[in-house]
């Protein structure tokens, strides 16, 4: 087979550049046929270093093959054949091209053997995925783009810094361990974890994902975040700190899950909930517990790739996203609604589904490792997320009761991209030993063992018997037209409205001083006018005819005089 | 009789078989925990039923503490709006303009 050393990255953005000047048919099949080629290429090429040179003192390796980084890479090629497929109906070239050039960049970001490297397609990453949301082309839609990328651009800013502080101290820009020592660590850890969502630094993506085009959202499901899991897996693996920060991530989204109306923003906090359990795993450290993170990215790429598409599909068919608007869809869109719950069974990790066989590496190890309490809560998160995910998506979306939308199953392409992902989800979720094969450690874990089916298993037909109940008295929160206020709320409304408080203050008080001023330079004026005011006095115009006959007088005897003088 | 197609669901005892199966479910799998000789990794596991009981009352403890979340989260649909109309529409000039504009 015809092989190629040119990075992924290169083939994909002259993928982007054949998009951009193709139109129809061809390019759909140049922007398939791109990561089909990329993949397969990759599977031949062996581990190590394939790309590198010196950049100033620094030995710059852009393309840099571990296993870490192939299971990244593998799933992104998939999500990037998927995501493709589904959008081949659109038109908009913009979209076509920035979807090309950001699932490119996200290969080059885990490829990047050095931190300057990593850097470029740090901030590549947030460049060409702005215009998915901007190609929305809503009012609504460009703020929130705006806001996305200033805090993706901030992120990178950070990293930058971060690889500075990192190269000045090490002498070397290796992407390797850091962990938490010296200012680099922490600089670089935060950069992370605002692309990594984690909390309080997570409302970019529950802001921007839902307001991505139905298309849009799906690559962006798959790429960013995915890439922060695999900069934490290399550089901070067993920082226990991230045990809490991932143990935080699965709980709380999933309180806004429960309430949320617009079911694309559902699924952002679902997303930030499942990447909780990565950067769990990775806290933790233990082989088990990386494996369980990283085949757990890989699975949620897929799965979440799923539930994005199946209410994408929804959106597109519709035109409506929010639960309270939706419902009894599954009389008309029945193929979309076994997608939606296979996806939806993955994601709630049911035996034989893909979600079972990583998140349970997660939880084990968590256990093994004696965090009682992270496991306690990874169990709640496991529940919860069955909850919003797996029943309140497709149920309000297509069952619930009945809005009257009749649409049909969407185009073919995004069916058939679903069926994609589905089948995926089945597929690892009947035989994990594929999975595992490629995972970085060998561990032998086998999950289809008594004790954990049934465990499993009772904890999601009690919760789903919870929701049964709640439903039946009354006490399931309705689907309200509303927004939740999250911690974005302090960057879009109380420190505007502080700032706003302070600078109406600040202009109060100028303007006092400026009156002020004003009012003792008017009666400094004011005492000076008057002080020379009156018949003859230094600014008067007015003068007595007395004194101007004197001087007509003194004119003419100046006059006489004169004529004497001749 | 409408010409309208009937549905899977818009029948209530299809809606009232499903319940049933999953109530008889539940009931299977809580009775299993008596029958099968589980491994225990966490000593809580010893309890009966524990991830029954475990899954039922963390759902539940969800859905309140989240509609409790609503008495002080909860805003207009349209709260956020006046962010991609005032600040961006240059006729308009709300707020941020002309309370404080100095004379």
């Amino acid at each position: 087979m015809w092989m190629t050393d040119l990075p992924p990255f290169v083939l994909f953005f002259i993928g982007a550049l054949f998009a951009a000047l193709t139109r129809g048919r061809i390019r759909g099949f140049i922007m398939l046929a791109i990561p089909l080629f990329s993949a397969a290429n990759l599977w031949m090429m062996p581990e190590g270093v394939h790309l590198q040179f010196a950049f100033m003192d620094y030995q710059l390796e852009p393309y840099k093959i571990d296993k870490l980084s192939l299971m990244f890479a593998y799933v992104f090629h998939i999500a990037a054949v998927i995501s493709i497929t589904y959008s081949l109906h659109v038109k908009d070239t913009v979209q076509q091209v920035a979807g090309m050039m950001y699932a490119g960049s996200a290969l080059g970001a885990v490829f990047a053997g050095d931190l300057l490297t990593l850097f470029v397609f740090w901030e590549l990453l947030a460049l060409t995925s702005v215009f998915l949301i901007w190609a929305r082309k809503t009012r609504r839609a460009y703020v929130v783009g705006l806001r996305y990328l200033i805090i993706q651009i901030f992120s990178g800013v950070l990293l930058l810094v971060g690889v500075l502080f990192y190269a000045t101290e090490k002498g070397t820009l290796d992407f390797q361990y850091i962990g938490l020592d010296g200012v680099y660590g922490w600089l670089i850890f935060f950069a992370i974890g605002i692309k990594c969502a984690f909390p309080l630094l997570h409302n970019w993506l529950t802001d921007a994902y839902p307001e991505a085009t139905p298309t849009g959202t799906v690559f962006l499901s798959a790429f960013t975040t995915k890439v922060a899991v695999y900069a934490l897996a290399r550089g901070y693996p067993g920082t226990e700190l991230l045990v809490y920060i991932g143990a935080a991530m699965t709980c709380f989204p999933i309180f806004w899950a429960v309430v949320e109306n617009d079911l694309r923003r559902v699924l952002a906090y679902s997303l930030i909930n499942q990447v909780g359990f990565m950067v769990c795993g990775i806290g933790i450290g233990t082989a088990l517990a990386i494996n369980g993170a990283v085949a757990h990215a890989f699975n949620d790429v897929i799965f979440k790739g799923l539930l994005f598409m199946s209410m994408g599909a929804v959106l597109h068919m519709t035109g409506r996203i929010n639960g309270s608007d939706l419902g009894g869809l599954y009389k008309t869109m029945p193929k979309t609604t076994v997608l939606c719950i296979i996806g939806a069974a993955s994601i709630s990790a049911f035996p034989l589904f893909s979600g079972f066989v990583s998140k349970s590496m997660v939880m084990a190890a968590a256990l093994e490792n004696g965090h009682d309490w992270v496991w306690l809560m990874l169990l709640f998160a496991s529940a919860g997320v069955f909850h919003h995910a797996g029943i309140k998506i497709p149920y309000f979306a297509f069952f619930a009761h009945d809005s009257g939308l009749r649409a049909s199953d969407p185009p073919t392409n995004m069916l058939i991209a679903m069926f994609i992902a589905a089948g995926l989800c089945i597929g690892i979720g009947v035989y994990p030993a594929a999975l595992y094969s490629l995972l970085p450690y060998d561990t032998g874990y086998n999950p289809y063992d008594a004790t954990h089916v049934l465990a499993q298993t009772q904890l999601l037909f009690f919760s789903a018997l919870a929701f049964v109940w709640l439903n039946l008295r009354g006490m399931y929160p309705p689907e309200l037209k509303s927004t939740h206020l999250d911690f974005d709320w302090t960057y879009r409304r109380f420190i505007p409205l502080v700032l706003r408080r302070l600078l109406a203050a600040i202009w109060k008080v100028d303007g006092v001083i400026r009156r002020s001023f004003l009012a003792k330079l008017d009666s400094g004026l004011n005492y000076l006018a008057q002080r020379h005011e009156g018949p003859s006095s230094l600014l008067s115009r007015d003068h007595p005819a007395g004194s101007m006959v004197l001087w007509v007088a003194v004119l003419l005897a100046i006059y006489l005089l004169m004529s004497f003088i001749r | 009789m409408d010409n309208k197609p009937k549905h899977i669901f818009d029948d209530p005892k299809n809606v009232k078989r499903v319940m049933h199966f999953l109530y008889a479910s539940c009931a299977l799998l809580f009775a299993l925990d008596f029958v099968i000789h589980r491994h225990v990794y966490h000593s809580w596991e010893n309890l009966w039923g524990f991830h029954a009981i475990y899954g039922f009352a963390g759902c539940v403890v969800l859905v309140i503490v989240a509609t409790w979340m609503r008495t002080f989260l909860m805003r207009s649909e349209d709260y956020y709006d006046d962010e991609w109309n005032t600040d961006l529409d240059e006729k308009n000039t709300s707020d941020t303009g002309a309370a404080n504009v100095d004379d």
